[in-house]
């Protein structure tokens, strides 16, 4: 399976520092937080405003670079990776952002797309029919060809989970994702990262103030002020 | 358009898409790079124009060498040469034939009221050799004193004026107080030192030049023996003529000399060639600033798609995608316009300004490279665009 390494994990990190700002104003916001995620399993990732979670979920994402200690992402130390095996990288994992971050010029299928074109031009019709069936999935058949400023929010961030999903990513790394959807829409969106962690293994770690979706959680990890203040398998 | 892009791209035309996107900023972008072509076509247009006036008297007359005052730097000004040079020439191995070329500029007040200034090329009849072939059989009629062959692209004579001059048919006019029969007409146009042209025999030349002498023509003009290198021969002139008197030059060596002294030392040559280079950081500067405005607007979906997986090159090639639609885009209605503007100058000005396929084709070429050269720049910005700025 793609996503198990050598150490058994999709993601390890150990002893984990990071710091904001530089000189007198440098402040440290992560303190020695170390965490193992199981390949195919969703975490969620907890705590108030400023915990640091999210931060955290961008220095695994190999988004920020890595200052003290270590994180494997897919087997690779991100701590000193090259600019090459960064891109390499995030082209097998995928992101779904706070704010969609859709490009405002493209359609529905086409910012999907986008997701796909990344890992070599090729077939641009298969392309299109996997957005298609991509949008799909997240109820969005009727609304392929539309611009992103014809969508609603909620229907922007599912063109960004679609987005994130079209092309089968080995770790998905969801910050908020359901926080502009409904419950309904909402617990689709989760499932669908669950049903992808059974069928293919795919590992999501999922940052969320919501309290839905801990339940289809495999593991809550919550953080307070940088730190990682409990662990708990949900079983 | 985008179906076509994605074919030749291989990707989706982000770029493209980005442009159409916002309309109005595409307008202004093409307009800017219109403005630019049009200003390089003009600048352009005159230059050429400039410089195939400058070289289109050249074309009156045949020969393989030009023996030239040494201070001369064009067809017309420095000194006169000594008729004894053309002997001197004569007696040089390796050459064929010599005549005396005289070349001076007459003031025509034409019959309408108005003035001209008409150069005129005076060559001695019984040497029709060194005259341009289509000219050849006029020059017997040349012989008759007072008659002339006269430019029928002057600047300021109605068109078709001088249709009907024939040998048994004269035209006359005025000319330093002598009446002067045009026999035919030849087609030259005007330049920027004169309004037109008339070609005569060296005896009428004399005559409307009373201060000029038979002893003393403008330049002289040699023909080398069929089958000899004319560089041979012209070092063999120049060990022979002193060199502080005349200058040895093939005729081709002397045009492009006259023509790189007209672009390069002469004012008029310099403001044009000046023109262009405005024309084209204006191009470059309307250009840098739509693209990288394009840029700036778009860093957070560029750190997007930095996040999820492209490449820095990915970024560049959608700013230089870019750079070459607006290049294109600008470039067509550059070219409409440039080629009206060449028709509106130069029925106003006589001038022959023409929009050639090569002049139209480096035009092009020039605005993509300056065009690409902008987006190049423009990519700096890219930098900026950083997945982690997202949160």
């Amino acid at each position: 399976m793609d996503g198990v390494t050598k150490t058994g994990f999709a993601v390890s990190v150990s002893g984990m520092n990071h710091y904001f700002g530089s000189g007198e104003a440098r402040k440290q916001a992560i303190w020695d937080v170390s965490l193992d995620i199981a390949p195919g399993s969703l975490t969620v990732l907890m705590g108030p405003s400023g915990s640091g979670k999210t931060t955290v979920l961008t220095l695994m994402g190999c988004l920020r670079d890595v200052q003290e200690g270590s994180v494997r992402l897919l087997g690779e130390e991100l701590n000193g990776a090259s600019g090459a095996q960064v891109v390499a990288l995030r082209k097998r994992i995928g992101f779904i952002f706070q704010a969609h971050n859709l490009h405002g010029s493209l359609t529905a299928t086409q910012n999907v797309m986008m997701a796909l074109q990344v890992h070599g031009s090729g077939d641009t019709a298969a392309q299109r029919r996997a957005a298609h069936h991509m949008l799909g999935l997240v109820g969005l058949a009727d609304r392929v060809n539309y611009l992103p400023q014809n969508l609603s929010g909620g229907q922007k961030q599912r063109v960004a989970v679609a987005r994130a999903l079209v092309s089968n990513p080995e770790v998905v790394f969801a910050d908020e994702p359901t926080a502009a959807l409904d419950k309904e829409s909402g617990m689709t969106v989760v499932d669908m990262l669950k049903d992808l962690g059974r069928l293919r293994g795919t590992t999501t770690v999922m940052v969320t103030h919501d309290n839905r979706i801990l339940d289809r959680a495999d593991r809550i990890v919550t953080l307070e002020d940088g730190r990682v203040v409990s662990d708990k398998n949900n079983t | 358009m985008t179906r076509f892009l994605s074919w030749v791209l291989g990707r989706l035309p982000i770029g493209w898409l980005q442009l159409s996107h916002s309309r109005a900023r595409l307008i202004v972008a093409v307009a800017g790079v219109v403005f630019a072509n049009v200003l390089v076509f003009v600048q352009l247009g005159i230059m050429g124009a400039l410089n195939a006036s400058a070289v289109a008297p050249y074309d009156l007359f045949k020969a393989d060498i030009m023996i030239t005052a040494s201070d001369a730097k064009t067809l017309t000004d420095g000194s006169n040469v000594s008729r004894a040079r053309m002997f001197q020439a004569l007696s040089i191995p390796g050459v064929k034939a010599a005549a005396p070329i005289y070349i001076g500029n007459v003031e025509w007040q034409r019959p309408d009221g108005g003035s001209s200034t008409v150069q005129a090329i005076g060559l001695d009849p019984s040497q029709p050799e060194f005259a341009r072939k289509d000219l050849q059989s006029s020059m017997q009629t040349l012989q008759l004193a007072d008659t002339v062959l006269f430019d029928a692209l002057t600047r300021g004579i109605a068109p078709g004026l001088l249709d009907t001059a024939t040998p048994a048919a004269p035209y006359q006019v005025e000319l330093t107080g002598r009446t002067i029969n045009i026999v035919g007409t030849m087609e030259v146009g005007a330049g920027f030192s004169a309004d037109g042209t008339l070609y005569t025999s060296d005896q009428t030349f004399l005559r409307l030049f009373n201060n000029r002498s038979s002893g003393a023509p403008t330049h002289i003009l040699v023909n080398v023996e069929d089958g000899l290198d004319h560089n041979v021969v012209v070092e063999r002139l120049r060990h022979v003529l002193p060199a502080d008197a005349v200058k040895v030059a093939t005729t081709e060596d002397a045009i492009a000399a006259d023509l790189r002294y007209q672009t390069t030392e002469r004012p008029t040559g310099i403001i044009f060639g000046f023109g262009v280079i405005i024309g084209i950081i204006v191009g470059i500067v309307i250009v840098y600033q739509v693209l990288s405005t394009d840029v700036a607007d778009h860093l957070s979906e560029y750190a997007t798609f930095k996040a999820v997986g492209y490449p820095q090159g990915f970024f560049v090639s959608i700013v230089i995608e870019q750079a070459i639609i607006l290049a294109v885009l600008g470039f067509l209605p550059g070219l409409a316009i440039g080629t009206s503007i060449y028709v509106v100058l130069g029925a106003a000005t006589g001038l022959q300004m023409t929009m050639t396929f090569s002049l139209a084709l480096s035009v092009l070429i020039g605005t993509i490279a300056a065009c690409a050269l902008s987006g190049v720049i423009a990519t700096r910005r890219l930098a900026a665009a950083d997945p982690a700025d997202l949160f």
